[in-house]
């Protein structure tokens, strides 16, 4: 069977953006199926039945879901751009701070989004974002990835582009400059990156769907 | 090649994710020097080796922190790669769905079962008695006819679940279930589990868990 490369998702979604990325820095050919999440359709039942989110890649009809476990995957079959560190010790400091990103920083991003800029879930968004604005002072290089972006990066996504989006949408600040000096270089490097690029929806479009969703009535 | 000679682990003794971990080392033969956490009084070291969580189990290998359990036991796998068995299969496919299993469990299992005795109130426990089963029946699904999570051999995704077979008698007699005859696929595969020496020399007995769990239960003041 010829290489079939399907990603069900929409880019609005950072973490199907996150596989998007990953597929164009490794240069692979995909078909991306849009899917409409309030009317799921049975192939995205029928390839993610535990969860029935996006994104899912399907791999010569087997499908792969969940975002961190999409970009391993596609790391290990496609050579090209390396996605995580070779050595050990390196792969296992990706993973956490990939886990961190999830697990801490984008849940404590949404409450603060979803209450409006409330101050305590910012603080407490802010006490997570801190944790990468040290790993990056630590680190002294562009990328959480060293010179080039790695699955940190790449699973930073949401900080780089969506909590500007939203900070619009809602007039709030999330991420002011004075306080995450590191990280707001980091981001304009990032989605200056080419296979970012090419892989990010239109800020517009994110302002207006956010805007609507969360916008004060 | 990894040296086995500088290996620390910081845990606790009925950890589930620090279970997860004694594990592998055993599965590996890797020696290493155990330390037990008091949680209400955490060490220095736990504190600079996990400044983010503050959390065991934390694995320090040749000086150097691996934190989050899951990371751990690929991290042990990877670093001591020539020390069979595998922990993980070798094709790409079948090794994400180790992952994404062994994330399964850490997302549905653990909340689910410990909503058990935290939550307080008949309803309550009736509902979280329900979840627990329907997550469990999951993982039965999964498991299907294989002897194992993922593929032939024990790997992530079993190590991931199998410390929380020590709960089970106490889910059992707090939640007033029957875990064992509810998912009859599950229990066999705890059995052949258990038939591993790196599993059965390692997880504790399942009374000692209840035991602490009524402690903890007695000093909340239930």
């Amino acid at each position: 069977m010829a290489n079939e490369v399907k990603l069900y998702g929409a880019t609005r979604s950072p973490f199907v953006c996150r596989a998007v990325i990953a597929l164009n820095l490794k240069g692979i050919k995909y078909e991306l199926v849009v899917e409409d999440l309030s009317n799921k359709s049975a192939d995205l039942i029928k390839y993610n039945p535990v969860y029935k989110k996006v994104p899912v890649l399907v791999h010569n009809g087997n499908p792969i879901s969940e975002s961190l476990v999409i970009l391993e995957y596609i790391d290990e079959v496609w050579n090209g751009v390396p996605i995580l560190p070779q050595d050990a010790y390196e792969k296992a400091q990706a993973r956490f701070w990939a886990k961190f990103m999830d697990d801490k920083c984008f849940p404590a991003v949404f409450k603060a989004v979803i209450s409006h800029g409330e101050e305590q879930a910012v603080a407490e968004a802010q006490e997570a974002l801190q944790f990468l604005e040290n790993e990056l002072k630590v680190k002294g290089s562009k990328f959480f990835g060293g010179d080039n972006i790695n699955l940190v990066d790449i699973t930073a996504t949401f900080v780089a582009f969506w909590i500007g989006a939203v900070e619009e949408a809602l007039g709030i600040e999330l991420l002011p400059k004075d306080k995450f000096p590191k990280l707001t270089e980091w981001s304009d490097n990032y989605v200056n990156c080419q296979a970012v690029k090419d892989s990010l929806p239109p800020r517009e479009n994110l302002v207006a769907i956010y805007k609507k969703r969360f916008g004060k009535a | 090649m990894a040296g086995s000679d500088d290996v620390i682990l910081l845990d606790f003794w009925v950890s589930a994710f620090g279970l997860r971990v004694r594990i592998a080392l055993a599965e590996k033969g890797i020696h290493y020097e155990y330390r037990e956490e008091n949680l209400q009084n955490k060490s220095p070291l736990l504190l600079e080796m996990n400044p983010v969580h503050k959390k065991i189990p934390v694995l320090i290998h040749q000086g150097k922190p691996v934190c989050e359990s899951n990371i751990i036991v690929q991290y042990i796998d990877e670093a001591w790669h020539d020390k069979s068995p595998s922990l993980l299969p070798s094709d790409p496919y079948l090794r994400a769905q180790a992952r994404f299993w062994a994330d399964f469990v850490d997302k549905k299992v653990y909340e689910a079962a410990k909503k058990i005795w935290m939550t307080e109130g008949e309803e309550d426990r009736q509902v979280a008695k329900k979840e627990l089963i329907e997550v469990l029946k999951v993982l039965e699904g999964q498991l299907g006819e294989k002897p194992y999570m993922v593929g032939e051999s024990f790997g992530l995704a079993d190590i991931a679940m199998i410390p929380f077979s020590v709960w089970f008698h106490t889910l059992n007699e707090i939640g007033k279930m029957n875990i064992e005859r509810e998912c009859p696929k599950l229990a066999a595969w705890v059995n052949r589990c258990m038939e591993r020496e790196s599993v059965s020399k390692t997880l504790p007995h399942p009374h000692k868990f209840y035991e602490f769990v009524l402690e903890m239960q007695k000093k909340k003041g239930h």
